[in-house]
């Protein structure tokens, strides 16, 4: 399921929802992502970050991100909350939940969401500090962190 | 066709959303980028480096050699930063 809301969200009520009434679900996998506040000593605070994002597009990527994980996992269930708007460093912005029979899955699952979700997602950061206002750039590492879901992972659970 | 900037697309070329109607030659996307830069020195700007920027047809990724016709929606902005 995908939610993308400027409202903020519980993440104990959710993974509370998210297992209400079942008993065939182990374990629950989740990320939880903050605002934070990368300031050095001496450089400018950060006062808000500013998410924009495509609205259409954002749910049908996150949809397939979605539809992704469920090939490669046995998972039951999945859950990504994503915010947008102005948020204060320390405020939640994204949720990543996940189910499944065992742990592995969960975990795996989880990570590869929050992955692919960060190079594939259409949402934008705008950060204001102290100094002013500049757009947040791409990391080159954020792409190597979803690169590593290529490598066949998929085909080691379908063959387990 | 309906285009869309996002991010600081949208900041260097002034508008979020346009409608516009290329002529026949306009194939691709980027022959609609060429098309597009000569609207004005914001658009000019803001496609002035195509390494940083990327595309979307009907809101799905997209190459800049993919086809595009009057129907489409089309979107330009930056690699995403979310998460």
């Amino acid at each position: 399921m995908i939610r993308v809301q400027g409202e903020d969200f519980d993440a104990g009520a959710e993974i509370a929802r998210f297992t209400s009434g079942r008993t065939d679900i182990g374990a629950v996998a989740s990320f939880l992502g903050l605002v934070r506040d990368e300031r050095s000593p001496g450089s400018p605070g950060l006062v808000a970050m500013t998410l924009e994002h495509y609205p259409g597009m954002t749910e049908r990527q996150l949809s397939d991100i979605e539809a992704e994980a469920r090939r490669r996992w046995p998972i039951e269930d999945c859950l990504i909350i994503h915010r947008h708007g102005r948020l204060r460093p320390g405020e939640r912005i994204v949720l990543v939940l996940t189910a499944s029979s065992h742990r592995a899955a969960a975990l795996e699952s989880c990570a590869f969401l929050i992955d692919w979700l960060k190079t594939r997602a259409p949402f934008w950061k705008r950060e204001e500090t102290e100094a002013g206002e500049r757009w947040v750039e791409a990391k080159s590492l954020d792409d190597t962190a979803a690169e590593r879901w290529n490598d066949g992972v998929a085909e080691r659970w379908n063959d387990g | 066709m309906k285009v869309l900037y996002f991010a600081w697309l949208r900041t260097r070329t002034g508008v979020g959303e346009e409608t516009v109607s290329p002529p026949a030659d306009v194939r691709t996307v980027a022959d609609l980028i060429e098309w597009l830069k000569r609207r004005g020195p914001g658009h000019a700007e803001a496609f002035a480096d195509l390494a940083v920027v990327r595309v979307a047809v009907n809101q799905d990724y997209a190459a800049f050699s993919e086809r595009v016709s009057p129907d489409d929606e089309v979107a330009f902005f930056p690699p995403v930063t979310g998460g």
